[in-house]
């Protein structure tokens, strides 16, 4: 149900898109009211978001010491994982977000009889979600062509370090090959990993398709069916430069995978895809362990009453001058 | 081990057999359709009804967790809603929390409570969802309408008692925030989640019955100031019949350079004791000037498993004694929680602490920079460097009857960063000394099973389940390295870690850092020394020419 309904869902978002536009002829409608809508509700989301989490403050310094921390001179310390001033948090910043260093750590426990319990080097999901993650990117920059003019040189240097296998006509794009492998994966670890599944829900595996579908689209308007590139050239200068112009005769599938898109870019911060921003607040990872250094401020310090050592004293003097334990008052 | 629980060989083939996923068992429902039975074993006991008045806190009743109708009061979901929502505004990792989790499973297979009992709610992802879900199904607008289609659940009673189950069925050791690619801390979750949870007065006495006590006498287990002295001046007896030698604590003294704070199980808990006793022969032989409080006579914080207000309110007396007193700064104990406390938050709830100096040792010169401005130090650091700079007279071979390993405690390797200064103490005064497997130390090391309050009797069945992954780790250097005592610096780990040795590895015994310290510490005017601090015998060996340093 978790697993099939999502693709459902994304089944419908085709057909709405495949039916808006080669039957019904709304081309306005999807190549300009929508995208525009999404990317308000993508702007303003996000904006809502990170104001939604900036305005809570953070009480405690908590950061989650993963090595060695800054001690005497000699103690060899360890100042990725356990960063003492906001240089070194920042690299650590950088593993988290760049190498996704946490993951890295990932390990598979094992009961073998006895019991005994066993931990295995666990990568895969290291590596699936870096190579998902990083062609995401390449091709999100690739897409840069469509819009901006000339090409800048690192997009073009991206784009041919990507294609440098060059196996077909047009040229094939690694990155196309890598992230369609490792969506395959994603999925597949979800519906097959016993645990993952279990934890998994629709909105688990909504983006997984999602994200498939645009790709796909994307590929066979590449590969498949030849989509008119300078049509879409005219439509996305017409979208920057709000000239409300529609070129006519881009084709059905290139509607599809801008709709689909526009769904993405919606629906972005409202969902779990917002890791991407929350990674950057994550008070266990963007912190210096330096709490014993410098004073951390909590602003909400609650008042609190707290028995005084004078009333301590009022309590246990006969007992305290017994046994001989000093007092303040004789 | 009390009537009841179960023995090791069925607890064990129940980890093996039972375990759901770890065993390649698939459980047949959702977690969300999985009932909550409890039963005994796997509760802790309610709190007593004087004691939740005392604190002042909300609903005192008697009950039990067996009892149908938990007797809540009338407006508990209005209650437990707002309170979310307050929290949620004060708190940004909360917010971060409930919104950014991927269900990416990473974290899944790292809590010790998984591992031990296969329960798929003990997922740290799980646990966290127990509340989550609520947040969606309450909160947004997407839970409200879509409800159980993308994870949203309403607040209900029985989500209360299944919150009770796993919020004590976590001990907060930030295990599973190590691998969590957001840096996602289940403990902080679990932290709140008790603390919506005593606004109804649900919770348990274990905790709160401590709180109560060291409110009034100082210490958890309510000694009297009187009874404190007395109870030290008996280890100073013992100490004297062991070594030959007088130690001097002195209590609540004006004047005194340091205030040593260590937890009460030091002084009254077995083998906490030992560990007392090596603090006491340290700090005579460097003539350390310092005095101990009864006032201030608890290291530990059962506040902070309960309510930000009460872990400050606890915590607070240490800065208020070592004002009064007039000391230049504060030495700690070994303990765990005490140390989170003492790391994390002391200085921001009740400093700060500008009636102090910036700690330097008096033996060594030492400044400790890194406590600058909490101005308290943890005695593995001031120990390291009495070693650093050879101010000691020990000899490790009084330590030769002992082949140990080091049990990391959470706090101090995952919220404290302190890795190094135990384990060079350690290979300084034990000659043989073997780590656990890579992956169960350091920032990956294993919970005792029992910490966050949980220690009690009736609770054992969960307890070893729970302790089973460190006990396994140890079970692998005893076989392999005949490993007979298991190090630690925490007051909670020497008892619970005890019970956990007795039960999965009955050869090992639970030592302090520094009672191994002080059983290898030369002392001036000792008598000959032929049994350890404990009253075993030593090894053979050449006594007198010891390695001094
Ligand atoms: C700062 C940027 C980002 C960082 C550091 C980041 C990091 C991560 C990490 C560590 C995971 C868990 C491992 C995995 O499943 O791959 C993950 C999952 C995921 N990320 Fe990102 N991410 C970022 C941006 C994005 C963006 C822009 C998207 C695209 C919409 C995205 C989509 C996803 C999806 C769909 C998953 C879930 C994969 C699954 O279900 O298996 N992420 N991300
Ligand atoms: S590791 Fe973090 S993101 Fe992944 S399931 Fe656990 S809490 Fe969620
Ligand atoms: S904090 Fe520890 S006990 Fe709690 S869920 Fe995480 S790993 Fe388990």
């Amino acid at each position: 149900m978790k697993i099939l309904s999502p693709l459902i869902l994304l089944i419908i978002l085709i057909l709405i898109a495949w039916v808006g536009t080669a039957l019904a002829g709304l081309e306005t409608l999807f190549g300009l009211v929508i995208p525009y809508v999404a990317l308000i509700l993508f702007i303003a989301g996000f904006l809502y978001r990170i104001y939604y989490w900036s305005r809570s403050p953070v009480p405690f310094r908590i950061p989650t010491t993963c090595g060695q921390a800054k001690s005497l001179d000699w103690i060899k310390r360890d100042r990725f994982e356990s960063p003492s001033n906001l240089f070194e948090t920042l690299i650590r910043m950088a593993m988290e977000i760049l190498l996704f260093r946490s993951l890295f750590r990932n390990t598979k426990a094992e009961l073998k009889p006895g019991p005994n319990l066993h931990y295995g080097s666990n990568k895969w999901l290291w590596l699936g979600g870096m190579v998902f993650h990083w062609t995401f990117l390449v091709i999100i920059l690739r897409h840069y062509r469509f819009f901006l003019e000339p090409i800048p040189f690192v997009i073009s240097l991206t784009e041919k370090i990507d294609s440098f296998f060059q196996v077909a006509l047009p040229i094939l794009y690694l990155s196309d090959i890598l992230i369609l492998a490792a969506l395959t994966f994603l999925i597949l670890r979800r519906i097959f990993g016993g645990p993952v599944r279990y934890m998994s829900l629709f909105q688990d595996y909504f983006p997984l398709y999602l994200i498939s579908g645009i790709v796909l689209s994307g590929m066979m308007m590449r590969y498949l069916t030849k989509t008119d590139i300078i049509k879409v050239k005219q439509l996305s200068q017409s979208l920057i430069h709000f000239d409300f112009t529609v070129p006519s005769g881009i084709g059905a599938i290139f509607y599809i995978h801008l709709f689909l898109v526009c769904v993405l870019v919606s629906y972005f911060p409202y969902s779990k895809l917002m890791h991407m921003g929350g990674i950057f607040f994550s008070p266990t990872r963007n912190l210096a362990n330096n709490s014993r250094e410098k004073r951390h401020i909590n602003p909400w310090n609650p008042d609190v009453k707290i028995r005084t050592y004078h009333d301590y004293e009022e309590d246990f003097r006969d007992k305290m001058i017994a046994s001989g334990i000093p007092l303040d008052k004789d | 081990m009390a009537d009841g629980n179960p023995k090791k060989a069925d607890l064990a083939k129940s980890i093996e057999t039972e375990s759901l996923f770890l065993g390649g068992i698939k459980p047949d429902k959702e977690w969300t359709e999985l009932p909550v039975e409890f039963k005994p074993g796997n509760f802790n006991y309610p709190t007593k009804p004087d004691i939740i008045e005392k604190l002042g806190f909300p609903n005192p009743r008697k009950w039990t967790p067996l009892d149908e109708d938990w007797k809540l009061p009338e407006n508990w979901k209005e209650i437990i809603l707002q309170a979310l929502k307050d929290r949620l505004e004060k708190n940004r990792a909360l917010k971060l929390f409930m919104d950014t989790c991927v269900r990416c499973g990473a974290c899944a297979d790292k809590c010790h409570f998984f591992l031990g009992s296969g329960d798929p709610k003990n997922m740290p992802v799980i646990r966290a969802e127990l509340l989550r879900s609520v947040y969606r199904g309450e909160f947004t607008r997407a839970g409200k309408i879509l409800g159980k289609m993308v994870g949203g659940r309403k607040l209900t009673k029985e989500v209360i008692k299944e919150w009770f189950m796993y919020f004590y069925q976590c001990t907060e050791c930030r295990r599973c925030s190590v691998f969590c690619p957001y840096g996602i801390d289940t403990a902080e979750i679990t932290m709140l989640g008790r603390e919506l949870l005593h606004l109804l007065g649900v919770n348990i006495n274990w905790i709160l019955e401590p709180v109560v006590n060291c409110d009034r006498t100082g210490n958890h287990l309510g000694i009297e100031p009187h009874t404190f002295k007395q109870v030290v001046e008996s280890l100073v007896d013992d100490v004297k019949e062991i070594t030959g030698v007088k130690v001097n604590p002195t209590f609540n003294r004006k004047g005194a350079e340091i205030l040593f704070i260590t937890p009460s199980g030091d002084v009254f808990a077995d083998p906490g004791i030992y560990t007392m006793m090596g603090y006491m022969l340290l700090f005579e032989h460097i003539g350390l000037d310092y005095t101990i409080s009864t006032y201030s006579s608890e290291g530990g914080n059962f506040g902070s498993f309960t309510t930000p207000e009460m872990m400050k309110k606890l915590n607070a007396k240490m800065y208020m004694e070592a004002e009064r007193l007039g000391v230049k700064w504060i030495l700690g104990g070994e303990c765990g929680h005490m140390w989170r406390v003492v790391h994390q938050y002391m200085n921001t709830m009740n400093g700060p602490a500008d009636f102090l100096e910036v700690p330097v040792s008096p033996i060594t010169g030492t400044p400790f920079s890194n406590a600058k401005s909490t101005k308290m130090v943890h005695i593995a650091e001031f120990t390291a460097d009495l070693l650093k700079n050879e101010k000691l007279k020990f000899d490790a071979r009084r330590n030769n009857h002992i082949r140990t390993t080091f049990h990391d405690s959470c706090n101090p390797a995952r919220a404290m960063g302190l890795l190094e200064e135990p384990r060079y103490i350690l290979k300084r005064v034990v000659n043989n000394f073997h780590e656990m497997p890579e992956n169960t130390i350091r920032e990956k090391t294993f919970c005792c099973g029992s910490g966050s309050g949980l220690n009690t009797g009736e609770y054992m069945e969960t307890r070893m389940r729970g302790g089973f992954a460190r006990a396994n780790a140890v079970q692998h250097v005893h076989d392999k390295h005949d490993v007979n005592t298991l190090t630690t610096i925490c007051a909670i780990d020497r008892v619970t870690l005890k019970a956990a040795m007795d039960y999965w590895v009955p050869d090992v015994q639970v030592a302090g850092l520094h009672e191994l310290v002080g059983n290898a510490l030369i002392m001036e005017g000792e008598s000959e020394r032929t049994e350890d601090l404990r009253e075993d015998e030593l090894e053979d060996f050449e006594q007198g020419e010891g390695k001094d340093e």
